[in-house]
C-alpha cells in the first residue's frame, strides 16, 4: 500500500464515517430524551434512499403506503386511550396529526411523482414522505410503553425493525437502488479523486451537526429536550410534556435518517434490508459515546468509517467484523469508572 | 382570614405503595391567597401527599383546583393549570446554567410578556442567583439550589406553589431569607402549600395548618390556635416555646 491508496481510504472511510455520526446522533439523541435504543434508525436509511429513488423513476414511493398505514394505526392507538373522557379537541387533533397529516403528504406526493419534478424537490418529498413514518410509529408502538424498563423497550426496537424489514421488501422489492449524485463534479487534490458527492455529504452532515449544535444550545425548545435527557421528572415538573420531547426526538431522528439514506445512496446500491448494516455502525459510535455524548459519538464515527475503509482494504470478507469487534475493548474500558445512565426506578 | 374560595379541595385522598397506605383519607383545602402549612414527623406522609398532588403519585379521592377535577390530570396538564412543586430533591437540570434552570422553568410560556417580566423579577428577588446565571447549577450551594428551584417553579407563574421542606440542611440564615420570600410571594397573591419540619417557622408563616402523622391527620385549624396546642408545643416546639407560650 503506498500513501496514495492511503489516502483514497481515508477519504472513503471519512464519507463513510459522516453518515454514521448522523446516525449515531440521531440514536444518542432518543436514547437520552426518551431510553428508547432506536434499532429502526437503519431502517429509515433505505427507505430515504429507495424513496429517492422511486421519484427519480417518476413512481409513487411504498413510503406513502408505510405512511398512511402507521398513521392509521396510530391514530387507532390514541381513540382508544382516549374511549374514557376524551375531548373532542384531543380525538379532532389525533385524527388530523396521524390522519389527515400523512393524507395530505401522500396526495402531494401521489401528485408530483409522475410529473418527475427536479432534484431539490425530489430530496424534499422523500424527506417529508419518510421522516414523518417515525412520528407515526412513535406513536404507535413506543407511546404506550412509555413507562417500560429499557430492556422492553430495546425489544420492541428489534421487532420493529424486523417488521419494517419485511414491510420494506414488500412495498420496495427485492431489487436495490441507486440514486442520481447531488453533485456530478469532481476534481483531484494531489492523487486523490474526490468526488462532488463526497463533498456534498460533509457539508450537509457539517452543517447538520451545526444547526443540531444551535438547536440544543441556542433554543429553548432544545433546551428543553436536553433538559428532559438530564431530568425527567425535573422537566416534566416545569410542564415539559414527555409526549411534546419524544415526539421531537422521534421526529428528527427519521429526518436525520432519511437524510442519511438520501446520502449514501449515490455511492452505493441501497436494498430493503441495507439500511440495518449502516445504522448498526452508527450504534457503535453511539455506545462509545456511551449513548449519551454526541461529541464523543460524532468522533468515534470517524473512527468507525476509517477503520472500515482500511478493513475492507487489507482483509475485506472480515471488515464488518473488525468493525464490531471494535465495541469488546471499547466496553472494557467504558465498564470502569465511567458514569452509566442508571434505568429509572 | 377571609372566607375566600378554596384553590385547592382535597377530599379522602389516599395513596398506596403496593398494599402500604402511605396517606389515608386526608381531606385539606388551600383557600386563594393563604399559606397553608403540613406538619408532622419523618415518614408521616407529607411527602406522599404532595407528591400525590402534583401527579406524580397515582392516588384514590378527589383533588380539585381552581374548579377542575384533577382525577386524570398529568403532572405537566397540572403546570399548565397553575400548580407548581419544589420538591424535596429539586430536580434540577445539573449541567445545564441557573439561567437555563429559570428559562425552562417558563417553557410553556415561552415568547410572551409574562415570561420576561418574571424572569426580571426573579433576579431581583434571588439576586444570589443572578451573581450565578452562568454557572452550573450543579456547582451550586445548598441554600442557592433550593432558591433556583423555588425561582424555577415560580417560572410559570403558579397560582399555588408547593413547598416540600424548603429548609432541609440548609443554613438558619438561609432559612429566614427563604421565609421571607415566601411570605412576599403570598403578599404577590400566589397561594401557598408548605410542607416543614420546622414547625417554629412554618406556623409563625402560615395562616392554617395540618398535622400529620402515619399518613393522618391529626390536628388542623388556624396557625394562631396550633401554636397554643398542647401536643403540638409539646412535639413540635420543643420546650423553649412551651416556656414562651
Amino acid at each position: 500500500m503506498d500513501l496514495s491508496i492511503a489516502l483514497i481510504l481515508l477519504q472513503d472511510g471519512i464519507v463513510n464515517a459522516a453518515i454514521y455520526a448522523l446516525l449515531a446522533l440521531a440514536l444518542v439523541l432518543v436514547f437520552t430524551v426518551t431510553r428508547v435504543i432506536y434499532v429502526p434508525i437503519g431502517e429509515f436509511v433505505s427507505f430515504g434512499a429507495l424513496t429517492l429513488a422511486a421519484l427519480e423513476a417518476g413512481r409513487v414511493p411504498g413510503t406513502v403506503w408505510l405512511l398512511l398505514i402507521f398513521g392509521i394505526a396510530a391514530a387507532a392507538v390514541e381513540l382508544w386511550s382516549l374511549r374514557q373522557g376524551g375531548s373532542g379537541r384531543r380525538i379532532v387533533g389525533c385524527l388530523l396529526r396521524n390522519v389527515v397529516g400523512p393524507a395530505i403528504i401522500a396526495a402531494t406526493v401521489a401528485l408530483l411523482a409522475p410529473a418527475k419534478p427536479g432534484q431539490l424537490v425530489q430530496v424534499l418529498l422523500a424527506l417529508a414522505v419518510t421522516a414523518p413514518l417515525s412520528l407515526v410509529l412513535y406513536d404507535t408502538v413506543y407511546r404506550p410503553l412509555a413507562n417500560a424498563t429499557v430492556l422492553a423497550l430495546l425489544i420492541v426496537s428489534v421487532a420493529l425493525h424486523f417488521a419494517l424489514v419485511g414491510l420494506g421488501l414488500i412495498f420496495f422489492g427485492a431489487e436495490g437502488s441507486r440514486t442520481a449524485a447531488l453533485s456530478g463534479a469532481s476534481f483531484t487534490i494531489g492523487p486523490v479523486f474526490v468526488t462532488g458527492q463526497s463533498v456534498a455529504i460533509l457539508a450537509l452532515t457539517a452543517g447538520l451537526i451545526v444547526a443540531l449544535y444551535l438547536f440544543f444550545d441556542r433554543t429553548l425548545v432544545g433546551k428543553a429536550l436536553r433538559a428532559t435527557a438530564v431530568n425527567r421528572l425535573g422537566a416534566r415538573l416545569v410542564g415539559i410534556s414527555p409526549l411534546f420531547s419524544a415526539r421531537l426526538a422521534f421526529g428528527l431522528a427519521g429526518l436525520i435518517g432519511a437524510l442519511g439514506g438520501i446520502l449514501v445512496s449515490p455511492l452505493t446500491t441501497i436494498y430493503y434490508d441495507t439500511g440495518f448494516l449502516i445504522g448498526l455502525k452508527g450504534f457503535v459510535a453511539a455506545i462509545i459515546g456511551g449513548l449519551v455524548s454526541y461529541p464523543i459519538a460524532a468522533g468515534a464515527a470517524i473512527l468507525v468509517g476509517v477503520l472500515e475503509s482500511y478493513a475492507s482494504f487489507f482483509a475485506s470478507e472480515l471488515k464488518e467484523v473488525i468493525v464490531f469487534m471494535l465495541i469488546v475493548p471499547i466496553l472494557l474500558v467504558r465498564s470502569y469508572g465511567t458514569t452509566v445512565l442508571e434505568d429509572e426506578e | 382570614m377571609s372566607l375566600s374560595a378554596s384553590l385547592l379541595e382535597v377530599e379522602r385522598l389516599s395513596v398506596a405503595y403496593g398494599r402500604v397506605e402511605a396517606v389515608r383519607e386526608i381531606s385539606l383545602s388551600v383557600p386563594e391567597g393563604a399559606i397553608v402549612t403540613i406538619l408532622g414527623p419523618n415518614g408521616a406522609g407529607k411527602t406522599t401527599l404532595l407528591n400525590a398532588l402534583m401527579g406524580i403519585l397515582p392516588a384514590r379521592g378527589r383533588v380539585r383546583f381552581a374548579g377542575r377535577d384533577l382525577a386524570i390530570r398529568t403532572i405537566e396538564g397540572r403546570v399548565a393549570d397553575g400548580m407548581s412543586l419544589v420538591p424535596e430533591k429539586r430536580e434540577l437540570f445539573v449541567s445545564m446554567t441557573v439561567e437555563d434552570n429559570l428559562r425552562l422553568g417558563g417553557f410553556r410560556r415561552r415568547g410572551t410578556a409574562a415570561f420576561d417580566e418574571t424572569l426580571h423579577r426573579m433576579w431581583r428577588v434571588f439576586p444570589r442567583l443572578a451573581e450565578r446565571r452562568t454557572q452550573l447549577a450543579g456547582t451550586l450551594s445548598g441554600g442557592e439550589r433550593q432558591m433556583l428551584a423555588m425561582a424555577r417553579a415560580l417560572m410559570s407563574g403558579p397560582k399555588l406553589l408547593m413547598l416540600d421542606e424548603p429548609s432541609l440542611g440548609l443554613a438558619p440564615l438561609i432559612v429566614r431569607e427563604i421565609f421571607r420570600i415566601v411570605a412576599e410571594l403570598r403578599d404577590a397573591g400566589v397561594s401557598i402549600l408548605l410542607v416543614e419540619q420546622n414547625a417554629r417557622a412554618a406556623l409563625e408563616l402560615a395562616d392554617s395548618g395540618y398535622v400529620l402523622e402515619n399518613g393522618e391527620v391529626v390536628l388542623q385549624g388556624p396557625a394562631v390556635d396550633l401554636r397554643g396546642d398542647e401536643r403540638v408545643v409539646a412535639t413540635y416546639l420543643g420546650i423553649r416555646a412551651a416556656a414562651g407560650a
